[in-house]
C-alpha cells in the first residue's frame, strides 16, 4: 500500500499534538509525515511563554519529542498551497502532499497607530519575541503595554518582573473586559493598581512617539494624555493566520480563520485546519484546550474514524498579578431571561458572580475575582442543577461545598473529559492519591484546576485521608511531631505506652528518632535512643550493598584547603578506602568495616572535619558554584553564603533529606532549582527557589521570593526549614510536600512570610535553638567510651574483622567482590570465640 | 555439619545488649544475630538470605501483631525473631537458634538446617 503524503504546516501547541495524536493511532503507518514550522524551535509550551521571566529554562518548555517517522523542517516558512497540484511552496522547496493540515495559529494584532513600528515596540506571542524584550529592557525604567485583556495583564506582569514601572492603556472601560463584567472589572483594577501597574482604561493609543535616541519614548492617548515608556508591549488582540488559506481561495469564516467544519475540514476535502488559525463553524478559539480537541478530532478523522469537535469550553481562571480570576460558561448573561447572583465582600475583596437559568435551578456561567476557589466546582456545574444554594457557593468558605456533591455524570476535569463516574471507579480500583488518579484518569493533567476536586473525591471516598504511620501509632508524623513537643515526651517506651501499641517497627522507630533529633534533645546513640536508629545513623555511617560503610565528611558549601584533601588522601589510602567525588560537592569514603569507623573518624576529627551527616533525614549539603570570587559572571559570593547556611543547618534532622545549592548568578552553574532550596544570585540580592529535586522524580524548584537581602533570605529559610519539619510526612521531601499542602505555594507563603498561622515567632526559635545547641555527632562519639561499645564487628570477638566483606579491585580500588568471587560466601571457621566480660 | 547435638557456647553478658537491639556473635564459625527484646532473647542467622549480606543483627527491633521482629537493614523484609521465617516473602527463611541466660551469661546452642 502506498503511504499518504501528510504536510503539517506550523509546528506551534496544536500542531505538535496533532502529530503526536496522529502518531499515536495511526499504528500500521498509513500516514508519512512532514512538517513545516517557521520558529526555529521546535513546538513549546506557549501558555508557560511567561515562565521564561521567572526564571524558567526554555528547555522546560519544550513540547517536542523527536520521532523517526516524522520529518520536521523548522525554519521554514509555507509561502503558498497549490491545491490542483496539490503541493505546498516553501522557502526551501515544495512538498508534495495527500492530506494538508493548516496549524498555523495567530498573530497579534497590531493597531495602525502612528509609530507602531518604532525599536522598542514589540509583541508577545514567541520565545524570540520575548528574548527581544528582555534584551531591550536592560537599563531602561519604564514599559507600557497597549491592551488589558488577559494577553496584556501577563506582559504588564513580565515588565514589572524585568524591573520596569508600567502602565497599562485599555480601549474597553475595564481591564479584562472579554472575562469579566463592569463590576469584578472594577475590583481587579483596584488589586492590579496596587502592584504598582497604572491603568489608563476606556482610552485609545492615538500615536507612539520616538526619543532622542530613536527608539519609543512616550503613548500619546486619544484623550490628550500622555504616558512615559521606553518599552512598549502591544497586546491588543490576535488574528487568526489564515493567509495562505486566503490566497488559495478557500472560504474564511467571517472574523476570518480558515473555515471548516465540526470534523475540521475546510471547502477543499484534503485540507484541513486545527487550533487558532481555524474557524470551526465560522468561531475562532484563542485558548488551547479548544486546539487540542480539534487536533484529536482531525488525528481521528485520518485513520477513519468519526470524531467531531465537541463545543469548546472557553472557561478560564487563571492568577494574573497574584489575583485570581475566572470566568465560565455565559460569563455576561448572555442568554435569555437568565438571572445574576452577585456577591462582593469589602473586606476580603472578594468579587462573584453566577449566571442562573430564569427558573433559578441550573447554573449557566459566572466570573470570580480575588478568590477562584470555588472555580473547578462551579465550571463544572455549568448546565447542571445548582449543586448547593447560590450563596453557600459564592461564600469563600463555599468552596469546600465541592466535588462531593455533583452528580455522576459531571465532567469534573474538562481539559481530559474526565467524569465523575470515571473518577470514583478509578478510586474504587485502587487509587488512593492525586497523582495515582492523574496517571490513571489523565485529570489534572493539562491546566489543574480541577486538582482540588480530586482530592474532595478521594476524601468523600474515605481514601487519601492522612492516614496512621504503621500499626503501632494511628496517627500522622505531624500529630507525633506535636505530641511529642507540646507534651515533652523524650522516650519511645512512654510515648508508645501512652498513644500506640505493640513494640514499634522500623517505620515509626526512626521517625520518633527523627522528630527526638529535630527537636534538639540530647544525642542520638544515648540509651534507648539508640536502638530506635536505622543502622545508618546507628553507625554514623552509610550501609553499602555488602554490609560495609561509607564515610563522607562535611566540605562546606565545597570548598575545601589543599591540607584537608591531602589528610582524606592518606585516610583512603592508610584504610584502603575506595574514594569518589559525590554530586554534592564531597568526598565519599567506601568500603569501611565497623570496627573502623571510629579509627577513621579520629584521623578526620583530628585534622577538623566533622559529620556530613550523609547517613541521615537531615541536610546533606549546599552546593555552590564559585561566584563573584573568581567568575567573571557572577553577581554575589555564593561560596561565602553557601558556607554560611551549610554551618547554619548542619545536623538539623528531618523528614528526608535535605539538599541545597547557591548559584552566583543567573546562569545557575550549581544546579540550585533542583534542590530543596536553592538560591540564584541577582543584581540587587537573591532568589529563593523551593521543593526541587533530583533523583527517580526530578523537579525543578519554584521561584519563591526575589531580591532578598541576606538576612531576609535566612529568615525564610529558617522559616521554610522548621515549618517543613514539623508538618511534612515521614519521607516526604519538600516538593510533595508543598504539593500536598491545600493552597500549595501561596499557603507556604502565607504561613511564612505574612505569618497567617502566627508561627513564625515560633519557627524562628525552634530554629535559634537549632543553631545554638548543634555539636558535632562523631567528635561526641569519640569522646564517649560507651557509645564508641557499639562499633565491634562481633560481640564475643571484637578482634575479628567481617569476613564476609572481600574486596577485589577495579580500576585501581578496592570494590565489593561479587558472589564468584566470595565462593558461595559460607561462613569462614575461625577457632573459638572469646567471652568479653 | 554433622548431625551430633552441639554444645551451649558462652557469647556475653547480659548486660551486653541492649533492650531493643542486635548485636552479631560467632558461634562455631556462624554469623549469629542476638536481639534482646524487653521480655525475652532471640538468635537467628545473621545472614540476609535475600541479599546475601551479613547484616541482620543491624536491623530495626519492633513487632508486627504479636509476632517479635526484626527488618533487614538493606531492603526491610521483616523476620520473625521466634521462627526465622520472613514475614514479606513466602517461602523465605533464616535458622533460628536456641539461646538462654544463665548466671548473667547470654549462651547461644546452633541448630542444624531444617
Ligand atoms: C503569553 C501567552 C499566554 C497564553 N496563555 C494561555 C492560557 O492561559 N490558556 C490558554 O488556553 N491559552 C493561552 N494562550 C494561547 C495559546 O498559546 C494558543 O491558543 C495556542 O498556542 C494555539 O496553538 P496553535 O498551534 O494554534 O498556534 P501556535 O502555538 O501559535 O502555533 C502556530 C505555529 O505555526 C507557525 N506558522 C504560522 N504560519 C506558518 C507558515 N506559513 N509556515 C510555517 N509555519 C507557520 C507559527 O510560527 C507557530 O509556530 C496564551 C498565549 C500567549 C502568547
Ligand atoms: S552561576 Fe554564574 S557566577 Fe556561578 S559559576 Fe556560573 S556563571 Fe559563574
Ligand atoms: S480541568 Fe484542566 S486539567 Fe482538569
Amino acid at each position: 500500500m502506498r503511504k499518504g503524503r501528510l504536510v503539517v504546516v506550523g509546528n506551534g501547541m496544536v500542531g505538535q499534538r496533532f502529530v503526536d495524536a496522529l502518531r499515536d493511532r495511526d499504528s500500521n503507518g498509513q500516514w508519512r509525515v512532514t512538517v513545516l514550522g517557521e520558529e526555529s524551535r521546535p513546538a513549546y509550551d506557549r501558555v508557560r511563554l511567561s515562565a521564561l521571566f521567572d526564571g524558567v529554562d526554555p528547555d522546560e518548555l519544550n513540547l517536542h519529542t523527536p520521532d523517526p517517522q516524522v520529518r520536521l523542517r523548522l525554519g521554514t516558512s509555507v509561502t503558498a498551497i497549490d491545491r490542483a497540484r496539490r503541493v505546498v511552496a516553501t522557502t526551501a522547496g515544495e512538498y508534495p502532499y495527500d492530506a494538508l493540515v493548516l496549524a498555523t495559529g495567530s498573530s497579534p494584532f497590531v493597531p495602525p497607530i502612528d509609530g507602531a513600528d518604532l525599536p522598542g515596540v514589540f509583541t508577545y506571542r514567541t520565545q524570540d519575541d520575548l528574548a527581544a524584550i528582555r534584551a531591550h529592557a536592560r537599563g531602561r525604567r519604564r514599559g507600557a503595554v497597549i491592551g488589558g485583556g488577559l494577553l496584556g495583564l501577563e506582559a504588564a506582569n513580565a515588565l514589572r518582573l524585568l524591573g520596569l514601572a508600567t502602565s497599562v492603556v485599555e480601549f474597553a472601560p475595564r481591564l479584562m473586559p472579554m472575562q469579566v463584567d463592569t463590576a469584578g472589572g472594577a475590583l481587579l483594577r483596584r488589586y492590579v493598581e496596587e502592584l504598582g501597574v497604572a491603568c489608563h482604561l476606556g482610552v485609545a493609543t492615538s500615536a507612539l512617539h520616538p526619543g532622542p535616541d530613536g527608539s519609543v519614548a512616550q503613548l500619546e492617548l486619544a484623550d490628550g494624555g500622555r504616558v512615559a515608556a521606553d518599552l512598549v508591549v502591544v497586546a491588543a488582540g490576535i488574528r487568526p493566520r489564515d493567509e495562505l488559506a486566503r490566497a488559495a481561495d478557500l472560504p474564511l469564516g467571517r472574523q476570518g480563520g480558515v473555515l471548516v467544519d465540526r470534523t475540521c475540514r475546510s471547502a477543499d476535502e484534503r485540507i484541513w485546519a486545527v487550533g487558532e488559525c481555524a474557524a470551526v463553524d465560522g468561531t475562532c478559539h484563542g485558548l488551547v484546550g479548544p486546539g487540542y480537541a480539534m487536533a484529536e478530532t482531525v488525528a481521528d478523522r485520518l485513520v477513519g474514524g468519526a470524531a467531531t469537535v465537541p463545543n469548546a469550553d472557553t472557561a478560564t481562571k487563571l492568577k494574573l498579578l497574584g489575583v485570581d480570576v475566572a470566568s465560565f460558561g455565559d460569563a455576561h448573561g448572555t442568554t435569555p431571561g437568565c438571572l445574576d447572583v452577585t456577591f462582593t465582600d469589602p473586606a476580603t475583596r472578594v468579587y462573584a458572580k453566577l449566571v442562573l437559568s430564569d427558573d433559578a435551578q441550573t447554573l449557566l456561567g459566572g466570573v470570580l475575582v480575588g478568590d477562584a476557589d470555588a472555580y473547578p466546582t462551579l465550571r463544572a456545574s455549568v448546565g447542571q442543577a445548582l449543586p448547593a444554594a447560590p450563596l453557600a457557593l459564592l461564600a469563600p468558605a463555599g468552596a469546600g461545598t465541592g466535588a462531593a456533591a455533583l452528580p455522576g455524570s459531571t465532567q469534573v476535569c474538562s481539559c481530559n473529559a474526565v467524569t465523575r463516574v470515571d473518577l470514583d471507579t478509578a478510586i474504587a480500583g485502587g487509587a488512593t492519591d492525586v497523582p495515582a488518579l492523574k496517571a490513571c484518569t489523565r485529570a489534572g493533567t493539562s491546566c489543574g484546576s480541577c486538582v482540588p476536586m480530586l482530592r474532595q473525591l478521594l476524601d468523600a471516598a474515605g481514601v487519601g485521608q492522612p492516614r496512621g504511620l504503621c500499626e503501632h501509632f494511628e496517627v500522622s508524623r505531624q500529630e507525633l511531631f506535636d505530641l511529642i513537643r507540646i507534651r515533652e515526651i523524650r522516650t519511645f517506651s512512654s510515648l508508645i505506652a501512652e498513644y500506640g501499641r505493640g513494640a514499634g517497627c522500623d517505620i515509626c522507630k526512626p521517625v520518633v528518632a527523627s522528630i527526638l533529633a529535630s527537636l534538639g534533645t540530647g544525642h542520638l546513640l544515648d540509651g534507648e535512643r539508640a536502638s530506635l536508629q536505622d543502622t545508618n545513623d546507628h553507625f554514623l555511617a552509610n550501609l553499602q550493598r555488602d554490609g560495609s560503610y561509607s564515610v563522607v565528611p562535611r566540605i562546606p558549601g565545597g570548598e575545601i584547603t589543599p591540607e584537608k584533601l591531602i589528610v582524606l588522601g592518606e585516610v583512603a589510602r592508610d584504610f584502603a578506602l575506595y574514594t569518589k567525588i559525590t554530586g554534592g560537592q564531597r568526598i565519599d569514603l567506601l568500603g569501611a568495616r565497623v570496627e573502623q569507623l571510629p579509627q577513621i573518624w579520629r584521623r578526620l576529627v583530628d585534622a577538623g572535619f566533622e559529620s556530613g551527616h550523609a547517613y541521615g533525614k537531615a541536610l546533606r549539603t549546599v552546593k555552590s558554584c564559585v561566584g563573584s570570587t573568581w567568575c567573571r559572571y557572577g553577581v554575589q559570593d555564593s561560596v561565602g553564603l553557601a558556607i554560611a547556611l551549610e554551618l547554619r543547618y548542619r545536623g538539623l534532622r528531618a523528614p528526608h533529606k535535605i539538599k541545597a545549592a547557591v548559584s552566583g548568578c543567573a546562569r545557575e552553574c550549581a544546579e540550585a532549582r533542583g534542590k530543596d532550596f536553592g538560591i540564584i544570585a541577582t543584581d540587587a540580592g537573591w532568589n529563593l527557589y523551593v521543593g526541587g529535586n533530583g533523583g527517580f522524580r526530578p523537579r525543578h524548584a519554584d521561584l519563591f521570593a526575589t531580591d532578598l537581602t541576606t538576612e531576609a533570605l535566612v529568615r525564610l529559610i529558617d522559616r521554610f526549614l522548621m515549618y517543613y519539619i514539623r508538618t511534612a510526612d515521614r519521607l516526604q521531601r519538600t516538593a510533595a510536600w508543598i504539593e500536598a499542602m491545600d493552597g500549595g505555594l501561596e499557603h507556604l507563603s502565607a504561613v511564612i512570610v505574612d505569618d497567617s498561622l502566627g508561627l513564625c515567632a515560633e519557627l524562628d526559635v525552634a530554629m535559634a535553638r537549632h543553631v545554638g545547641s548543634y555539636s558535632d555527632e562523631w567528635r561526641d562519639v569519640l569522646k564517649d567510651p560507651a557509645r564508641l561499645g557499639r562499633f565491634t564487628s562481633f560481640v564475643n570477638a571484637p578482634e575479628v574483622p567481617d569476613p564476609s566483606i572481600r574486596f577485589t579491585e577495579e580500576r585501581g580500588q578496592r570494590v565489593p567482590a561479587q558472589a564468584e568471587e566470595t565462593g558461595s560466601r559460607q561462613p569462614v571457621g575461625l577457632g573459638l570465640p572469646q567471652v568479653r566480660r | 555439619m554433622t548431625g551430633q547435638p552441639r554444645e551451649w557456647t558462652v557469647v556475653c553478658p547480659l548486660t551486653c545488649l541492649d533492650p531493643g537491639r542486635g548485636v552479631a556473635a560467632l558461634v562455631d564459625g556462624v554469623q549469629v544475630a542476638l536481639f534482646r527484646t524487653t521480655a525475652d532473647l532471640f538468635a537467628i542467622d545473621n545472614r540476609d538470605p535475600v541479599t546475601d549480606t551479613y547484616v541482620l543483627s543491624r536491623g530495626i527491633v519492633g513487632s508486627r501483631g504479636s509476632v517479635p521482629t526484626v527488618a533487614s537493614p538493606l531492603h526491610k523484609q521483616a523476620y520473625d525473631l521466634r521462627t526465622g521465617d520472613c514475614l514479606d516473602l513466602p517461602g523465605v527463611a533464616v535458622r533460628w537458634h536456641e539461646v538462654r541466660c544463665r548466671a548473667g551469661l547470654v549462651e547461644v546452642r546452633l541448630r542444624e538446617e531444617a
